[in-house]
Formats: structure tokens, C-alpha cells, sequence
């Protein structure tokens, strides 16, 4: 009885292991997440990108500001040959799908890593975004990208948990105008205001921050208007 | 005495050495405006109602112009974009009726001298990136209805570009010797043995489809003479492989379908457009009637079919080894353990061609860049595919590709590590 059991399993378990061969692989769900496997391969899993590396992380990212840099890659506004290859026959409706669905993934952020910036860099990076030079007429970036510096919906990104290469990168490409935003490009001008240890400066400190655990984009603007006109910030 | 005489002799063979010349001279500029018949003297009204410019834009999406007549992110038509070649840049003109950068002055006769003989308004000839050899056979009705749909745009003011051309392409007389070598003038003549879809699957393919500036060698002037024709050939400074456009087997109904789908949908049962062919889907193909693609795929299912490679020899067992693991890592979940692909949403490998072209290209480069299928009404959300170039290896993705070239019925030559870096 027993031995006929354990055969009987057995033949169970053969078939069972046969069957599994022979069926065919479980079909991808249709999912947003299974359509953006081409992002995430850079990007980290669902888009969360560590601070270390190069690649920004975009999950969380507000919707418009998402949107605004998918088309600017499709159409040459911003300058990444791999961005521009895989969105060039892509419309505008799914684009704005594509940064619906990243936006709102919710997910923890990495804590931020060990820097290797000098203390001095570290001030001058932090009292640049909490106050900016008036001097130079440098606004703080807090006055756009929000208090916490986790952006400010729909348009303007928040600025922690991103690669220092990253920010470093974008500064610069603003400043040469390999990156151009929605006219008046205001991130093109406070740019073109900052020096390199500046820019160095303000991207160390960025870099430096953990996020808060909430570290979604704030719902209100800090002020009634931007500091200064602004093709991507509310109006 | 005897140096008078040999300067005689010298003289009379200069004299013959000149004269050859003008001759020659001569016979390159009558080939160049042969057949030309003088511009009416003052413009002819061509039609410019509302169905003439809804014709021309439908033509103006069957020749792709926008595909070069518009540079990325820039206005529609208003030119600036640069055109590769072995010769240097090209940059595409401003269609739109500006008077002073675009077409604003020009006439239809005008316009259609430049499809149909390949000069400017100013007379001079242009440059054969402008595909005229091809669009020489759109009859002028169509050349009207696409002049009327250009002056129907809302005007841009964009200077053209010079071109950057190494010399001496840049000259006119060069231009003048190529296209006495290499550009007839000529009408698109039905055969009335053929049927209607055919005959215009022909037009189509033949003149403003231009199919023949990628699907077909060119030789070192860059002329797409000899070969057979629509043979495939490689894309001069893209390096992606236009395949042969005849049928494996000389056509049949099932091959016509999935030509059509290809075009229309950018899927087919057997691979998606990809590459160059993707911007062909997505600016031009997508667009064009059922109709008019089944006359296409009519056309070209009576092209004569190439001989069929020789299966390959097998790849050393530790590449293909490294392959099938590679595959079962990164490729499997989407493309099926036996490279069966997801109708719809991933193509599959096994029986896809692009995956056993001859020449390697076109797999490495989707291995390479990944990418999005077009864009289409039956496939308005694509599934992309992941780039690999910066988390494989060259070996790494030369044993993949040679393991979905050799597996499932799939006997396609090894993808060396060489070819890999070639290709990047």
C-alpha cells in the first residue's frame, strides 16, 4: 500500500516535472512595468536608481517634469543618445503614460553615500540651496524645488537621491546649452550665474542628503510665484 | 626641321586631347539636361483644393519626406537636417512656402523638375541624397499634389545649411560626371500584363517609397547600380543591414500578409521593424491604405527570389554554452525558452529573419540599443526591449547572438566578438 503510494507519487511528480517542461513559459503580464523593461535596465528595478553610479533614479519623479524630459530627449532639447534612440518613435500620449506610471511608484529611497567632498564645499553647496547669492542674483533652489528639496508638482523636480556625476552633468549641459528646458529657461540662466566649484559645491551637498521618508514632490509651491520666470515651474 | 615636326605633332595631339575633352564636357552636360523640357514662361495654377492637398499630404507620408525634411525637435518640413554620407553631410532644404528659405518662389513646374530631373530652381543639380533617381517616376499629377500640400503649411523662415561635402564632391561638375553616369530621367510605365495593385505596389516601391536607397548596395560613388534588384545592403554610415525585400520563396499569400502587417503595424508574425526601418513604420508606412500596401507587398512578392543560404557550421560548443546561459538569464522571459517571442508584445526568434540576415548587424545593434517597436494603431503601447551594451560584454553578447542564430531551426553563421565591437 505504502510502496504503491510513494510510486503513485512518484509518478505524480514525474508527470508533474514533465509537464512543466513541455508547457509553455508563463506570458509577461500587460503591465506598465513589463513595457518599461528598456528603462529599468538603467535605471534600477521600477526606476529607483541608487545615488552612486550615473543614472538618476525617476520613480517618484513628479508626472510633468517626467514628461517634459521624455520628450525633450525625443526631440533633441536634451542630449542622450540612448534616451533619444529609444523614445524617437514613441507619441506623445504614450510619453505621457510612461511618466504617469513612474511617478507613481512610492518606493524608499538608499541612504545617501559617503561623500568625499571638504567641508567648505559642503557649506558653500548648502548655503547656496537654502539661500542662493543675491549677490549674483542666484536664487536658493529651495524657492523652487521645494523646502525639502523633494520638488514641487507637476513640473519641478526634487534634487535629493541623485548621482553628484548627475547633477554635476546637468549643470554643466545647461550652462553650454547641451539642455534646454520649456522657454524662459530659467535653470539655463542660475546656470550660467554658477562657476564650476559652485556647481561642484551644490551638487556634493545634494548628493550628501539622505531623502526624508516622505519624499514625495510637495503639492503646493512654496511661494505665489518662482523667483524667476519659468517655462517648467508653475506660474 | 625634325623639332618643327614634333612640335607639330605635339600641338595636333594637344589639339585632340582638347577637343576629346569638350566633347566629353560636352556629353556630360547634354546627359544632364536631356529629355528636360523648357519651364512654361510664366506659372501654371495647379488645383489647390482641399482633396489635391489631402492627396499630396498622403503622398508627402508615402515618400517619408519628413523623414529628412525635418530636423529633430525643429518645425515640420522647415529642412536642417544633416544626411550622413561617405561623402560628407547633407543637409535637407526647407519645404515650407517661405519665400525667402523654402519653396515660396518656386513653381510647380519648378518643383516638379526637381523630382523628376533632380535641379534646383536656380538650375543648379542637386545632390542625389535627395532621392530624385527614385522619385524621377512620380507622374506630375502627383508632383502637383505634393507642390499643393507644401504651399499649404504655414510658412517657416529657416535658412538651408551649406552643405559640408569633401572635395571634389561639392562641385557641380563632379555632380555633373555622377549623374551622367548613373541618373536617367524616366516615366513609371504600368505593365498592363500586371494587375492594378501591382502596377501601383510598383509606383509606390519604385518611386516615392524609395525603398531602393537602403535595400540595395551601393557602389563606391555611392550609386545603388547593379545587384539584384531591392538585393539588401548596408546602410553607409548607420551600418544597419537592409535585408533583400524579395520573398524566400517566391511570395504566396500568408508572405504578402505579414508584409502588409509589418508595414502597417511595425509587427509581423516572424519580427518587428527595428532600426531604420522603425522611423520608416513610424513617419511613412503607418500611415498608407491597406490598399496601397497590399500593391507593395504584390510588387515585391514578384521580385526573383535570392538562393538560400547554406545552413552554417555549428559554433564552438563553449560559445554556444556561454549563449544559452546568457539567454536563460537576460532573453528568456520575454522571448521564450525556445525563442517562441509573445504575439503582440515580444517577436519571436526562432524563424525571425533579422535574427539570421547573412550579416549579424542588425541583431547585435537591438542587442546593443535595445529598444520600442513603432508606435502603431494596433500597437499604440509598446513593450521595449532593454539595451544591453553597457552590462554585456562583447563576447558575452557575441555568444547570445550566436546561440539564437543557431537554435530552434535557426542555422545562421557564429557572431564573433570582432563583429561586436564593429557594430558598437
Amino acid at each position: 500500500m505504502r510502496a504503491l503510494s510513494i510510486a503513485a507519487a512518484a509518478a505524480a511528480l514525474l508527470g508533474a516535472t514533465a509537464a512543466s517542461a513541455q508547457a509553455p513559459a508563463a506570458p509577461a503580464p500587460d503591465s506598465m512595468a513589463q513595457r518599461m523593461q528598456a528603462c529599468t535596465a538603467c535605471h534600477g528595478k521600477e526606476g529607483r536608481s541608487t545615488p552612486s553610479g550615473y543614472f538618476p533614479r525617476i520613480a517618484g519623479k513628479p508626472a510633468g517634469y517626467l514628461y517634459n524630459q521624455l520628450v525633450a530627449f525625443r526631440d533633441g532639447r536634451r542630449s542622450n543618445a540612448a534616451m533619444t534612440y529609444l523614445l524617437q518613435h514613441l507619441p506623445d500620449d504614450y510619453l505621457l503614460e510612461i511618466a504617469t506610471h513612474f511617478a507613481g511608484l512610492e518606493l524608499p529611497y538608499a541612504a545617501a553615500p559617503a561623500g568625499n567632498a571638504s567641508p567648505q564645499a559642503l557649506e558653500r553647496g548648502a548655503a547656496l540651496v537654502q539661500h542662493g547669492d543675491a549677490r549674483r542674483a542666484v536664487p536658493a533652489c529651495v524657492q523652487c524645488h521645494g523646502e525639502r528639496m523633494t520638488g514641487v508638482e507637476p513640473g519641478v523636480p526634487g534634487l535629493l537621491g541623485l548621482p553628484r556625476d548627475y547633477l554635476v552633468a546637468q549643470l554643466g549641459a545647461w550652462r553650454t546649452g547641451q539642455r534646454k528646458a520649456a522657454a524662459p529657461d530659467c535653470m539655463a540662466q542660475i546656470a550660467g550665474r554658477l562657476d564650476a566649484e559652485d556647481i561642484g559645491a551644490v551638487a556634493a551637498w545634494l548628493a550628501s542628503r539622505t531623502p526624508p521618508a516622505d519624499a514625495r514632490p510637495a503639492a503646493v509651491p512654496p511661494a505665489a510665484r518662482p523667483p524667476l520666470d519659468c517655462g517648467s515651474a508653475w506660474r | 626641321m625634325s623639332r618643327i615636326s614634333s612640335r607639330r605633332r605635339t600641338a595636333s595631339v594637344l589639339t585632340g586631347v582638347a577637343a576629346m575633352g569638350f566633347a566629353l564636357a560636352g556629353l556630360i552636360a547634354w546627359l544632364n539636361v536631356r529629355g528636360e523640357e523648357p519651364l512654361p514662361p510664366s506659372p501654371v495654377a495647379v488645383a489647390a483644393d482641399a482633396a489635391t492637398i489631402a492627396r499630396g499630404a498622403y503622398l508627402a507620408r508615402a515618400g517619408n519626406c519628413t523623414g529628412c525634411h525635418t530636423a529633430r525637435g525643429g518645425a515640420e518640413y522647415a529642412g536642417g537636417r544633416g544626411i550622413e554620407t561617405p561623402f560628407g553631410t547633407v543637409y535637407a532644404s526647407n519645404l515650407t512656402p517661405d519665400a525667402e528659405t523654402g519653396l515660396g518662389r518656386w513653381s510647380a513646374a519648378e518643383f516638379w523638375r526637381a523630382l523628376h530631373h533632380g535641379r534646383s530652381k536656380d538650375g543648379r543639380l542637386l545632390y542625389p541624397a535627395f532621392p530624385y533617381p527614385e522619385f524621377t517616376l512620380v507622374t506630375r499629377a502627383d508632383s502637383d499634389a505634393l507642390y499643393a500640400y507644401l504651399r499649404s503649411l504655414p510658412p517657416v523662415r529657416q535658412e538651408a545649411r551649406a552643405h559640408e561635402l569633401r572635395f571634389p564632391y561639392g562641385l557641380q561638375a563632379s555632380l555633373a560626371v555622377w549623374r551622367a553616369l548613373y541618373f536617367r530621367p524616366a516615366r513609371f510605365e504600368p505593365e498592363p500584363q500586371r494587375s492594378a495593385d501591382w502596377n501601383r505596389g510598383s509606383y509606390l516601391v519604385r518611386g516615392l517609397g524609395h525603398c531602393v536607397a537602403c535595400h540595395s548596395g551601393r557602389n563606391v560613388l555611392g550609386a545603388t547600380a547593379g545587384g539584384p534588384e531591392l538585393g539588401g545592403g548596408l546602410i553607409p554610415m548607420q551600418d544597419w543591414y537592409a535585408p533583400p525585400l524579395a520573398a524566400p520563396s517566391g511570395g504566396g499569400d500568408a508572405w504578402a500578409a505579414e508584409v502588409v502587417a509589418l508595414l502597417k503595424d511595425g509587427r509581423g508574425a516572424h519580427g518587428s521593424a527595428m532600426g531604420p526601418m522603425a522611423e520608416v513604420v513610424y513617419r511613412s508606412t503607418r500611415h498608407l491604405t491597406e490598399d496601397d500596401l497590399r500593391g507593395m507587398a504584390a510588387y515585391l512578392g514578384t521580385l526573383p527570389p535570392a538562393a538560400a543560404p547554406e545552413p552554417a557550421e555549428p559554433a564552438d560548443p563553449e560559445v554556444l554554452r556561454l549563449g544559452r546561459k546568457l539567454y536563460g538569464a537576460q532573453c528568456a522571459s520575454c522571448h521564450g525558452e525556445r525563442g517562441e517571442g509573445q504575439p503582440g508584445r515580444y517577436p519571436a526568434l526562432a524563424g525571425n529573419r533579422a535574427v539570421t540576415l547573412a550579416s549579424p548587424n542588425n541583431l547585435i545593434k537591438v542587442v546593443l540599443h535595445g529598444g520600442f517597436a513603432p508606435a502603431t494603431a494596433a500597437h499604440p503601447r509598446p513593450f521595449g526591449m532593454p539595451p544591453f551594451a553597457q552590462s554585456l560584454g562583447d563576447a558575452e553578447i557575441a555568444a547570445v547572438a550566436t546561440h539564437v542564430r543557431q537554435s530552434w531551426g535557426n542555422a545562421a553563421p557564429a557572431v564573433s566578438p570582432a563583429d561586436v565591437i564593429h557594430a558598437r
